[in-house]
C-alpha cells in the first residue's frame, strides 16, 4: 500500500524551505571543478542556492551559520545506485532492484518504487550524500527500466526526477540475458530499439519481441528524448556499443561500468558520451574487466571523456557514503609513478556536478552554483578524507536529520552492559 | 596474553615460543599425545623461503611499531630478514643501503584475517569457485590451501595497493564447519607450499547464521534452522571429543580427516576463526565451545560485537570487523560505524578484516574511517594506537605474533614505506618488504609482481 501511496507523491513537489540561510566562512567547493573558495559564503532562500563564493553579501533577515573552519559543499550526488529501491538486499521482498519473473521490462519504472523509509537513505543522507541516481537491475531481459534521480531527504517525496533513462545490460550479462552469446544480445538490442522504431509511427506487429507498453517505453529511447544507460565493461564492447548509433543515430548513450575504458578513452571522447565509471576496479574480475586500472577515470578524463563515478554492482543499494573515499583514491593515485589520477577539484567533481550532467540534471543539483537546488553539506575536514564527517545538510534548502537507526543503536550500546532495565528501554 | 594458549598449543610446528610455567606444562602433555598420532601433522610443509635482500636503513621517517607505539623522525634498520630496531637520533649507522624515507610512514606489513584469495580468485569465473565444499554441513575435513591458486591476481593488488604482507584464506561460510585455512605469506610462488607461512598454526573456519542455514535448507537439509545450526554443532564436537579421547588414550582409530582437525582444535593445535554476525549467536558460541572444551580465536565480521564488547573482553575474542558494511542481509542489518573503536574501548582485541578482494587493497582506510567515526563519539584513539587492528592484532589472532606483525627486533621484517600518511586516503604503499627482501616497489615497474593469469592479457604490467 505504501508504495501506491509513493506512486502519487512522486507527483508532489518536494518540501522546501521558504527560509533564507547563509553558511559564512567556511572552505566553499562549488562542485563544477573549481578550486575550494576560503572564506566563502553560500545563501540558500526558496530551497535553492541564490550565491555561493567569495564576497557574497549576506541578505538581510537569514538565518546565519558560521562555519569557520569547516568545509561547505555541495551535496553527494551517487553517480550509479539502486538506493531506495532496496531494504535489505538479500531479504527478496525488500528488494525492488530487479524484478526476474515479470512480462514486462523497459516500461519498469522505478519512481514509485523508491521508498524513502529504507535505511540507506537515513545512513547516505547523514554522510553527506543528497542525490543519486538510481537505476533498475536488469530481470530476465537486457531492458532493466526506467531510472530516476532521487534525493534522500527526510520526507515522502523522494523523486527529484523520474524516468530520467533507459537501462541496459550489454556485454557478458547482456549476453547472458540475451540467450546466451554477445550476437544474440546485438540482435536483441537492435529488435528491440527497432521495435520501438516501429512503435513510434504506430506500427506494432504480431511477432514482435516486446510487449506494447515496454515498446512505447523505448520511443523516447530510440528519439534520444531519454538517455540510454548502457552497462558495458569490456573496450571491444565498448566500441561495440558506440557503434549501435550508426543504426539509431539519435541514441543518448551513457557508458556505465566501463571498467576497460581507458583503452578506448579517444574513440568514447570522440562520441561525446558520459561515462559512469566504477573507480577502483582493477582485479580481471572477468574475462571483460582484464585491463582493470584505478587510473581508467584518469585517463578517461585526460582523453576528454566525460566522466563521473558510479557504483554499479558495488553495494549500490547502500554504500553511496562511499563516494567519496573512491574520489579520494583518484587523488592518492597522482602520487602513484605511471598512474593517472584527477585533480581534487576533479575528484570532488566526479561526485557532485559530473554525475548530474550526465544524467542530465546538472542545470538543477551537482553543485552551488546559483539557481541549483539548496543541497549543501558543512564537513568537519576535507570531504574525501577518511576521518572527516558531516555536521549538518540542507536539501532543497531543509535541515536534515543526521540520526539513522546506525546512530540510535550506537546511542544504545554506548555502554553495552545493561543498567536498571534491559537495553531495550534505553531510548 | 590471552592468546598464548594457542601459541603453545601451535608449538608442534613452531621452533622456540616464550610461555608460562602453566603453558609449558600443558605443552609437555601435548608433547605426549602427539607421540601418539601416527599420522604426519604436516603433510603439506611449507617450503616458502625469504628472498634476498640488503641491510636495509629507511631514515626520516614517522614510524607506528604496530603495538602502539609511535616514533617520529627515525630510522628504521633490518638486515638478514630481520627487524634490527627503531632509532630516533644520532647518524645513520654504516653498512645499510638508505632509503630516505622524509615525508613518508614506516609500518609493520598489513595482515589480513580473512581473505579468499586463492580459493575465489579472479577472474570470477564457476571455474575458479572453491572456496565452499557446499556439500555438507560439516566439513572439516577440508583444507583451504587445497584450492589455493597461487596464481591469483589479486595477490598482487593486496601488495601494491594494500600493504598486506601477510593474509590467512579461509574456507568460506555456507558450512558450519568449513575446514581449515591456511596462513600464508603474500608472496607469488609456484605452488601454495610455496606461499605458507613458516610455523603458523592452522585454524578452522566455523559460520554461525544465515549462511549454513539457507544453504543446506534450501536444500530440504539439516540445518535450516539457527537451533539446527547449533545442534549439527554440538553433535559434530561430541563426536570430535570422544575421537581425541580415543586418541590420548592411545586406542587405535580409523583415520577423519575431520575428526584429526576437530581433535587439533581441542588441543589448541589449530585456531577457530568463526563467522558470526549476531552478537546471541557469538554468545551461544561462547558457552557452546566451553561445553567442548575449546576457545574461538575470533568472530569474523562480528557486526554486532559492540553489543557484547564486554563480554568478548572477558573471554579474549578478537572481534574481525569492517569499517562500515552493512545491510546486505538480515544479520548485517545492525552494523554501526562505530562498531570497532567501541570494542577497542571495551577492552576487547579489534582487527579489521576485508574479505573482499577488493577491500583487502584498502585496509588502512578501513581504520581510518572506523577511527574518525570513534573520534566523533568521544573515543579518542590515537593513529599508532589504530594501527593495532591491522598489524599485531592480527597476528596475535592467527598465532604468529612472536613472529610479525610488529616491529620490534628479531622479528620479520616484513615491513611498508608509505608515501605519506597511512590513515589518509591520499597515501599509498612506497615500497613493500617481505622478511627484509623488497618485494614491491613503486618507482619501479619490474618490481610489480605480475601473475601467470595476467601475463601476455591486455593490462599486464599496469599501475593497478
Amino acid at each position: 500500500m505504501k508504495r501506491f501511496l509513493l506512486g502519487c507523491a512522486a507527483l508532489i513537489a518536494a518540501p522546501v524551505s521558504a527560509q533564507t540561510v547563509a553558511i559564512t566562512g567556511g572552505k566553499v567547493v562549488i562542485g563544477d571543478g573549481s578550486a575550494p573558495i576560503d572564506n566563502g559564503t553560500v545563501v540558500i532562500t526558496n530551497g535553492r542556492v541564490v550565491a555561493a563564493g567569495a564576497g557574497v553579501a549576506v541578505p538581510a533577515g537569514a538565518e546565519r551559520i558560521d562555519a569557520t573552519g569547516k568545509w561547505v559543499t555541495p551535496g553527494i550526488v551517487a553517480g550509479f545506485t539502486r538506493m531506495g529501491l532496496v531494504g535489505v538486499d538479500a531479504v527478496d521482498p525488500s528488494n525492488d532492484a530487479g524484478a526476474r519473473n515479470s512480462p514486462f521490462n523497459a516500461s519498469l519504472d522505478m519512481a514509485p518504487a523508491i521508498n524513502p523509509d529504507v535505511a540507506a537513505m537515513a545512513v547516505n543522507r547523514a554522510a553527506g550524500v543528497t542525490r543519486a541516481i538510481v537505476s533498475p537491475d536488469a530481470g530476465n531481459v537486457i531492458f532493466g527500466g526506467q531510472g530516476a534521480v532521487i534525493d534522500t531527504g527526510a520526507d515522502m517525496s523522494p523523486v527529484t526526477k523520474a524516468k530520467a533513462f533507459q537501462f541496459v545490460e550489454f556485454g557478458e550479462a547482456g549476453a547472458r540475458l540475451a540467450g546466451g552469446s554477445r550476437p544474440a544480445l546485438i540482435a536483441a538490442f537492435k529488435t528491440a530499439l527497432g521495435e520501438a522504431s516501429d512503435a513510434a509511427k504506430g506500427i506494432f506487429r504480431e511477432e514482435s519481441l516486446l510487449k506494447r507498453g515496454d515498446a512505447l517505453a523505448l520511443v523516447p529511447v530510440v528519439n534520444g528524448t531519454m538517455k540510454l544507460f548502457v552497462h558495458v565493461e569490456g573496450a571491444p564492447d565498448i566500441l561495440t556499443v558506440l557503434s549501435l548509433k550508426k543504426d539509431f543515430p539519435a541514441l543518448n548513450l551513457v557508458l556505465v561500468g566501463a571498467t576497460e575504458g581507458w583503452r578506448v578513452a579517444p574513440q568514447i571522447a570522440a562520441a561525446k558520451v558520459g561515462v559512469l565509471a566504477s573507480a577502483l576496479n582493477d582485479l580481471p574480475e572477468s574475462f571483460e574487466q582484464l585491463a582493470a586500472t584505478q587510473s581508467n577515470i584518469g585517463r578517461m578524463k585526460k582523453a576528454g571523456v566525460q566522466v563521473a563515478i558510479g557504483m554499479i554492482n558495488d553495494n549500490e543499494a547502500r554504500q553511496a557514503q562511499l563516494s567519496m573515499q573512491y574520489a579520494g583514491n583518484l587523488v592518492a593515485l597522482n602520487k602513484v609513478p605511471g598512474a593517472t589520477g584527477l585533480s581534487w577539484d576533479q575528484a570532488f567533481a566526479t561526485i557532485t556536478s559530473a554525475p548530474a550532467e550526465i544524467a542530465g540534471v546538472g542545470a538543477d543539483i551537482g553543485s552551488l552554483r546559483a539557481g541549483r537546488r539548496g543541497d549543501v553539506v558543512i564537513w568537519d575536514g576535507d570531504p574525501l578524507e577518511l576521518t572527516s564527517g558531516v555536521q549538518a545538510v540542507w536539501i532543497d534548502g531543509v535541515k536534515q536529520s543526521l540520526v539513522s537507526r546506525q546512530t540510535r543503536l550506537r546511542d544504545r550500546y554506548m555502554t553495552p552492559t545493561e543498567g536498571a532495565l534491559p537495553n531495550a528501554y534505553d531510548r | 596474553m590471552r592468546l598464548t594458549k594457542f601459541l603453545v598449543g601451535t608449538a608442534v610446528v613452531l621452533a622456540a615460543v616464550t610461555a608460562p610455567a602453566t603453558a609449558r606444562k600443558k605443552d609437555k602433555e601435548e608433547a605426549k599425545t602427539e607421540a601418539k598420532a601416527t599420522f604426519n601433522k604436516d603433510p603439506y610443509p611449507s617450503t616458502y623461503h625469504p628472498y634476498a635482500g640488503v641491510p636495509t636503513a629507511v631514515t626520516n621517517v614517522t614510524v607506528y611499531d604496530g603495538e602502539g607505539a609511535k616514533f617520529q623522525n627515525a630510522t628504521v634498520y633490518f638486515r638478514d630478514g630481520k627487524v634490527e630496531g627503531i632509532e630516533t637520533g644520532g647518524a645513520v649507522k654504516d653498512g645499510y643501503t638508505v632509503v630516505d624515507g622524509t615525508g613518508k610512514w614506516v609500518t609493520p606489513g598489513i595482515i589480513d584475517v580473512h581473505s579468499h584469495l586463492g580459493d575465489y580468485p579472479t577472474p570470477s569465473v564457476d571455474a575458479h569457485s572453491d572456496g565452499n565444499e557446499a556439500t555438507g554441513a560439516a566439513r572439516p575435513e577440508v583444507w583451504a590451501e587445497h584450492s589455493v591458486w597461487p596464481q591469483d591476481p589479486g595477490f598482487s593488488r593486496a601488495l601494491a595497493n594494500g600493504g598486506v604482507t601477510a593474509l590467512q584464506i579461509l574456507p568460506g561460510s555456507a558450512n558450519l564447519f568449513g575446514g581449515r585455512s591456511v596462513t600464508i605469506k603474500n608472496v607469488y610462488a609456484r605452488n601454495v607450499q610455496g606461499m605458507k607461512f613458516p610455523g603458523a598454526p592452522y585454524g578452522l573456519k566455523m559460520a554461525c547464521g544465515e549462511n549454513p542455514k539457507r544453504v543446506y535448507g534450501s536444500k530440504g537439509q539439516m540445518p535450516s534452522t539457527r537451533m539446527g545450526n547449533m545442534a549439527v554443532n554440538r553433535q559434530t564436537w561430541a563426536r570430535a571429543v570422544e575421537y581425541k579421547r580415543k586418541l590420548d588414550k592411545g586406542e587405535t582409530v580409523a583415520r577423519d580427516l575431520g575428526m584429526e582437525t576437530l581433535a587439533g582444535v581441542l588441543s589448541g593445535e589449530i585456531l577457530v576463526h568463526n563467522h558470526c554476525y549476531r552478537a546471541d549467536e557469538m554468545s551461544l558460541v561462547i558457552d557452546m565451545a566451553k561445553e567442548f572444551g575449546y576457545k574461538v580465536s575470533t568472530f569474523h565480521h562480528a557486526v554486532e560485537s559492540y553489543k557484547i564488547a564486554d563480554l568478548l573482553a572477558k573471554e579474549g575474542i578478537c572481534s574481525a570487523m569492517w569499517a562500515d558494511w552493512w545491510g546486505f542481509k538480515m544479520e548485517s542489518y545492525d552494523a554501526i560505524n562505530e562498531n570497532i573503536p567501541l570494542v577497542h574501548k571495551a577492552g576487547a582485541c579489534a582487527i579489521v578484516h576485508s574479505d573482499d578482494a577488493n577491500g583487502i587493497q584498502r585496509l588502512n582506510q578501513e581504520a581510518a574511517k572506523a577511527l574518525g567515526d570513534g573520534r566523533r563519539i568521544g573515543i579518542d584513539i590515537p593513529d599508532e594506537v589504530a594501527w593495532t587492528w591491522l598489524s599485531y592484532n592480527p597476528a596475535k589472532a592467527l598465532g604468529i605474533a612472536d613472529k610479525t606483525g610488529s616491529l620490534k627486533p628479531g622479528k620479520m621484517a616484513d615491513i611498508v614505506l608509505w608515501n605519506g600518511n597511512p590513515l589518509s586516503v591520499y597515501t599509498r604503499p612506497d615500497k613493500v618488504w617481505i622478511d627484509g627482501a623488497l618485494m614491491y616497489d613503486a618507482a619501479n615497474p619490474k618490481m610489480r609482481p605480475v601473475s601467470d593469469f595476467e601475463l601476455g592479457q591486455p593490462g599486464e604490467g599496469d599501475t593497478k
